[in-house]
């Protein structure tokens, strides 16, 4: 693909997750969701580059920060916000909710950790099964306290089995800034289980993705498991509630300088061609809002 | 034939029919064979499918529902019952749940085997009867097995058919008894009813229930000491009890294998080897007073462990867990000072 058209075909992926994000902030505002949501502004290009890299029938394993995820996997706004609402059309009919979605090859749950022994087993069925699959499993740094990860990646290395580990390192477990949890070198942690790392400290989209093209390379010819651990920042709250006071406008500056999304976007030559996805997207998402508030609601 | 030896057959069976079956466990290989023997020589004949694991319960239990997500049938031996608590944020927040959550999109059939009770001097942490902390779990089915069940069935329905986790509590006290499955109605000197279905309730009576004075319900590795009880009982005092053993512990329970045998004796007593409090026999208990309350003659009798830890010596797990002697004298005086 040409240049310029790969980068308009990640972005309108990444705009359509970061604006899907804001506009729940704006629903929950309005009254018009109930429960949470977990936002993942900022973290756009983690998703974005993963999922478009990986083969088609990779599967996925989630975690509650899994809307970005979703999107890239799915393309599906309207499955997604209709099992928000509790509408009949949503992917588990209104039983999950936003952290726990089940489209698929792609799973997600709420419980931080328990996710990876769960992959762990995906991928050493399908490594039985001879099926050629990879798993791809995302965590938080904050994952990175719970002791199933490290059982898990052991496991993982012990069998060879076809799975991505992919860390996304937003700063903060909910307040908890990462230097407060996690001690040591986080990429060293998966090389101790003779797993294979790269660290992608980058804002650049295009090098994420030649980055998690060589895991993906590596997972599938050996095969073994893999390690992503992505620098990465999220811009919204952790929660719906989370007005972010345990960080200071100033940090949140030098990440915005770094915010892959605008850089990715004002990269962009052809400004025009780029304004006219953002705004069939916007329309796209207003008529998906429509659609599902005229949904029933799920069934009993 | 051993229930030990049982158990070792059908798994043996399952791995020859059914090209989904994996066992997995910590030291389950050739040449420990498990730590209970169950497993014995099967990784020889099975190689690849016979997996030694690390010592990671937590995580073995998600690695077998992911498998079990993926169309295996993974069979999952938790070496001690003690251990479950291990993988219980894997069962409550994850296996238990999928099959719900994910609105019907998938379906987790794995089989955990785990050995619970005491007896064997093992102590505090090596002996525990836990599985009240399995049963009121929804979306799993907790099951377990006397010497007069049918291992073999029980263990291939479950494996083979079931969609849903399924947790099987082994009492260690069993594996070295023998199988006494009913034939034409009766084993050893009882005669023996029992409920239609994969998981049958069964109900003994030494009198071919022509009248008695209990129902006692129990289960499991407490089978054999009530039997004794009540052949003693029978004995001694000419009192009769029967005797109901339900297989299928968990949620929903229904309790009604225990109406037509409460309808002839109008007194209920549940035995069972797990601390008394909030547990299977309260269930049972409650439920029996709010559905057969007017078939209840006499205050329910509850013979279970003591609320404490299980020491190690012999003498002083003998005064913590219920026992033959114990069973007897609570039985005899509580129907006789209640007549």
């Amino acid at each position: 693909m040409h240049q310029e058209e790969a980068k308009l075909n990640l972005y309108s992926k990444m705009f359509l997750i970061r604006s899907f994000e804001k506009r729940l902030f704006d629903l929950f505002k309005k009254g018009k969701l109930f429960g949470t949501t977990h936002g993942c502004i900022g973290q756009e290009a983690v998703a974005v580059s993963v999922v478009s890299t990986l083969p088609k029938d990779t599967i996925y394993f989630s975690n509650h920060r899994c809307h970005g995820h979703f999107l890239a996997y799915s393309d599906r706004p309207d499955l997604l916000l209709a099992e928000l609402m509790g509408k009949k059309g949503g992917v588990c009919a209104g039983r999950g909710g936003s952290q726990h979605l089940c489209y698929k090859d792609f799973f997600t749950n709420g419980v931080q950790g328990g996710i990876v022994p769960v992959a762990t087993g995906i991928a050493l069925a399908e490594k039985l099964k001879k099926s050629g699959r990879t798993v791809c499993v995302f965590i938080g740094d904050g994952t990175l306290g719970q002791g199933v990860v490290y059982e898990s990646m052991n496991m993982a290395s012990l069998w060879s089995l076809p799975i991505l580990f992919v860390l996304e390192n937003n700063q903060y477990a909910m307040s908890t800034f990462v230097r407060n949890a996690v001690a040591g070198s986080i990429t060293a942690r998966a090389e101790a289980f003779g797993i294979r790392s790269w660290d992608i400290v980058t804002s650049d989209v295009f090098a994420m993705c030649q980055t998690v093209q060589k895991a993906c390379d590596y997972i599938a010819e050996e095969p073994r498991p893999g390690f992503l651990a992505f620098e990465t920042y999220r811009f919204c709250g952790h929660s719906k509630s989370d007005e972010c006071h345990y960080r200071t406008a100033a940090e949140v500056q030098t990440w915005a300088e770094k915010d892959a999304f605008e850089i990715l976007q004002t990269s962009i030559k052809d400004k025009g061609k780029r304004e006219l996805i953002e705004q069939q997207c916007l329309n796209r998402l207003e008529e998906v809002v429509r659609e599902v508030e005229a949904m029933p609601f799920a069934d009993v | 034939m051993y229930i030990s030896e049982a158990i070792n057959k059908v798994l043996f069976e399952l791995l020859t029919t059914n090209p989904e079956v994996y066992l997995m466990g910590e030291d389950i290989e050739s040449p420990y064979g498990g730590a209970f023997k169950i497993t014995k020589n099967l990784s020889e004949q099975f190689k690849s499918r016979v997996i030694n694991t690390p010592i990671s319960e937590s995580s073995l239990v998600g690695v077998a529902s992911g498998m079990a997500m993926r169309g295996l049938r993974p069979v999952l031996e938790i070496m001690f019952g003690d251990f479950m608590t291990l993988g219980m944020d894997q069962l409550v927040n994850h296996a238990s749940k999928f099959h719900y959550m994910y609105n019907g999109q998938v379906d987790v059939p794995m089989f955990i085997r785990t050995p619970m009770g005491g007896r064997r001097g093992y102590g505090p942490t090596h002996s525990q009867t836990l599985e009240k902390l399995l049963l009121g779990i929804p979306g799993i089915k907790v099951l377990a097995l006397s010497q007069r069940h049918s291992f073999h069935d029980i263990y291939i329905h479950a494996v083979t058919k079931e969609k849903c986790p399924v947790i099987l509590i082994e009492n260690k006290a069993l594996y070295s008894m023998r199988q006494e499955l009913p034939e034409n109605g009766r084993s050893g000197d009882f005669f023996i009813t029992e409920s239609a279905g994969p998981y049958p309730c069964l109900t003994l009576s030494l009198n071919n229930f022509v009248s008695a004075d209990a129902t006692v319900v129990t289960y499991g590795g407490m089978l054999p000491l009530v039997e004794k009880a009540a052949t003693q009982l029978c004995l001694d005092e000419e009192i009769f009890v029967e005797i109901v053993v339900p297989s299928l512990l968990g949620v929903p329970l229904d309790i009604n294998w225990v109406e037509a045998s409460l309808r002839r004796t109008g007194r209920l007593v549940i035995v069972e080897e797990g601390t008394q409090s909030f547990g299977f026999g309260s269930e049972v208990a409650a439920l029996a007073c709010s559905k057969y309350f007017k078939l209840l003659k006499y205050p329910v009798i509850r013979i279970a462990a003591a609320d404490s830890p299980i020491p190690c010596a012999r003498h002083l797990e003998n005064l913590v867990l219920p026992n033959e002697a114990n069973i007897y004298q609570e039985l005899k005086w509580g129907i006789l000072n209640d007549s």
